[in-house]
């Protein structure tokens, strides 16, 4: 199975997050923790879970990503690229700090 | 322009004030988000792809250059320094933060403007012709009636938990801009044989997975029992829309399952009850609201200006912006001038705070401080003098707002897409971007002539697909995004639901689709005749053979 990452909105500002191995949230899916099997995403998936009740996200659920042999990771789906690059018409607002643009995942078409 | 009284200025006040303690209550955790979603939704607030999106209503379109600065201080205090008009009169804003919402709207308030009713099911944003009170063809400015409805249907507590959500659109003229017959209600002003003003009533029009054009249920209503009839149509679908199936639960299903006839007999017993319950306005109230849209001051000027007939012979592009994106007005020496929120490549309907400054400026020094926003998500100044049309040009050339195509192949509805919306298959917006820049000159699209491509990125219809003389949807096909087409849709006064040309195309082949469209289109027409009339002619038949040669 695909690689997986724990994703919500902050309740706050509604920015996209992950679920980092320090169990804190990120708004660079780099810093998301991977799950690699199906049992550790469904832990990865709990332990994010209690961000619900402390009030610090929305909604987290799991997205796969894959590798990127620079190490680095992308969303599969391109629903899920767009919420981690942010929207693909607006390049000039990229929500990834690492600064990366949405043409990463989509090329110039 | 309608300005608040007491009563609605308190409303506001205390609904933000409410608003606060929520958001509050929210984030200290004593409301969850099962709690706490309702009642962001009662005050426009999405959760969408990105962020939050606040959902402002701009009744009938109308707004003021007060407000369009407010809009732009919003844009820049609140957001990220720009605003997107949608196809139902609206403006949304994309980045707000959940915390400052609520000091977003007071600022809101504080000009006259809130996001109530703009989400959930209830009677939302009642929106109408946006040439209202200045189209030569209009029998009345159909303004004060979505006014009088807009303040019956705020806040209704009969109808605030409706099966659906519920949209009324009201045109004053014979020319349909205002999509009523893709509304659940549809209210046209027409004069009976006696020459009485009233409505005819349309019911049951819609968009979305099951489209359907509206039909009459009352062919003449005296104007006088607009409210009353309203309500009976409206406790009709409380009574027995379905709340069982939320694919099921619009009006139009109600009147497509029981018929025209039946509906119409049951609303008309239930308005001989309403009638005697004095929900409808007294004479004395009509006059008051009316009092609010009388005609602004306009000076009496000969029906042609010299100077304008001059400018347009001497200056090739403001002549061709002069073609496509000014309309007759009702007062000689006027015109109503669109500006276009289409530029080549651009994103439909945005506009940055710069923009809404500048509009608001122009709007005050030539168009009596008066804006309006249109469903095709472009605003227009109403009232503008012929012999100040030259410069207007100019100084929205300046803004990039003087693209010469209102109503032209570039001219494209899209909704916002996979870019922004949570509930979107695919993206839209690049669609949209990718034809304007295929279709840029302006020569070119003039020859092509009237053509509304609208596109929609999921099959909700935000982007009235179904009504686009070319319509484009999006659709997620295992995780590629690809584009159904549908061609002869119509939103005018000729309402017609497009049909479906073909298999959807990938994301790479829709553009070349769109052109292989026109290119048959312009091979096929006859003695000048618009793309519609040439589809209605020879039928989907030659675009589909062209479209689907190669395959």
């Amino acid at each position: 199975m695909n690689a997986q990452v724990v994703t919500a909105n902050r309740l706050a500002d509604g920015q996209v997050v992950y679920f980092t191995s320090q169990g804190g949230w990120s708004e660079t899916i780099a810093d998301g923790a991977v799950a690699h099997d199906k049992d550790s995403a469904t832990a990865l998936l709990l332990r994010a879970e209690r961000a619900v009740a402390e009030q610090v996200v929305v909604e987290p659920y799991l997205i796969q990503v894959t590798h990127k042999d620079d190490g680095d990771i992308l969303p599969v789906r391109y629903r899920e690229a767009i919420r981690a690059l942010g929207p693909s018409v607006r390049p000039d607002i990229v929500t990834d700090r690492s600064g990366r643009s949405i043409t990463t995942h989509f090329g110039n078409s | 322009m309608y300005r608040y009284d007491e009563f609605d200025r308190t409303l506001v006040e205390e609904r933000v004030a409410q608003f606060r303690d929520q958001v509050s209550r929210r984030l200290s955790g004593e409301l969850s988000e099962d709690e706490f979603k309702p009642l962001r939704l009662m005050n426009g607030v999405y959760l969408q792809l990105h962020a939050y999106m606040l959902r402002v209503a701009i009744p009938y379109g109308t707004l003021s250059s007060r407000q369009m600065r407010r809009l732009a201080h919003v844009a820049r205090r609140y957001d990220r320094g720009y605003g997107h008009f949608t196809t139902r009169q609206n403006i949304q804003y994309n980045w707000p933060s959940l915390a400052e919402l609520p000091d977003l709207l007071m600022d809101l308030a504080d000009v006259e403007m809130h996001a109530i009713q703009t989400s959930g099911n209830c009677i939302r944003n009642v929106t109408a012709d946006h040439f209202a009170g200045a189209a030569a063809d209009e029998i009345e400015d159909p303004r004060i009636y979505a006014e009088i409805v807009r303040q019956w249907s705020s806040l209704h507590p009969e109808f605030s938990f409706l099966p659906r959500k519920f949209k009324i659109a009201v045109t004053g003229a014979p020319s349909d801009r205002a999509a009523i017959a893709v509304h659940d209600i549809g209210l046209r002003m027409v004069r009976n044989d006696a020459g009485e003003i009233g409505f005819e009533v349309m019911v049951g029009g819609g968009q979305g997975r099951t489209p359907m054009i509206a039909k009459t249920v009352r062919a003449f209503l005296p104007k006088q029992y607009l409210l009353s009839y309203l309500e009976a149509i409206l406790r009709v679908y409380n009574q027995f829309g379905r709340r069982d199936n939320m694919f099921k639960a619009r009006i139009k299903i109600l009147v497509h399952e029981i018929g025209i006839e039946k509906f119409s007999g049951l609303v008309e017993e239930e308005w001989e009850q309403v009638r005697d319950e004095l929900v409808d306005l007294p004479p004395g109230e009509l006059e008051r609201i009316r009092a609010y849209f009388r005609p602004p001051p306009f000076d009496p000027l000969p029906d042609v200006d010299q100077g304008f007939e001059a400018a347009k012979t001497a200056t090739p592009a403001f002549a061709a912006w002069a073609r496509s994106n000014l309309f007759p007005h009702r007062q000689p020496g006027y015109a109503i001038v669109n500006l276009s929120l289409k530029p080549v490549g651009g994103v439909p309907g945005d506009v940055s705070a710069e923009q809404m400054d500048a509009i608001a400026d122009l709007a005050d020094q030539y168009s009596f401080g008066e804006i309006r926003v249109t469903h095709e998500q472009n605003l227009i100044l109403p009232h503008v003098r012929q012999e100040d049309l030259f410069a207007l040009w100019q100084a929205l050339e300046a803004q990039g707002l003087a693209t010469a195509n209102i109503g032209l192949v570039s001219d494209i509805i899209a909704c916002p897409g996979m870019d922004y919306c949570a509930l979107a298959t695919a993206r839209s917006i690049p669609v949209a971007q990718r034809i304007s820049t295929r279709f840029a000159e302006t020569e070119r699209a003039h020859d092509i002539g009237d053509l509304k491509i609208k596109i929609s990125g999921c099959i909700n219809s935000c982007g009235h697909h179904h009504v686009g003389h070319i319509g484009i949807l999006g659709v997620d096909k295992k995780g590629e995004e690809f584009y159904q087409i549908t061609l002869g849709g119509d939103a005018s006064e000729h309402a017609a639901i497009g049909g479906l040309i073909g298999p959807a195309f990938a994301s790479d082949e829709v553009v070349d689709a769109v052109e292989t469209i026109v290119e048959t289109y312009l091979a096929n027409r006859i003695n000048g005749e618009h793309f519609l009339d040439t589809y209605r002619r020879v039928g989907p038949s030659p675009f589909k053979e062209k479209l689907y040669a190669a395959h």
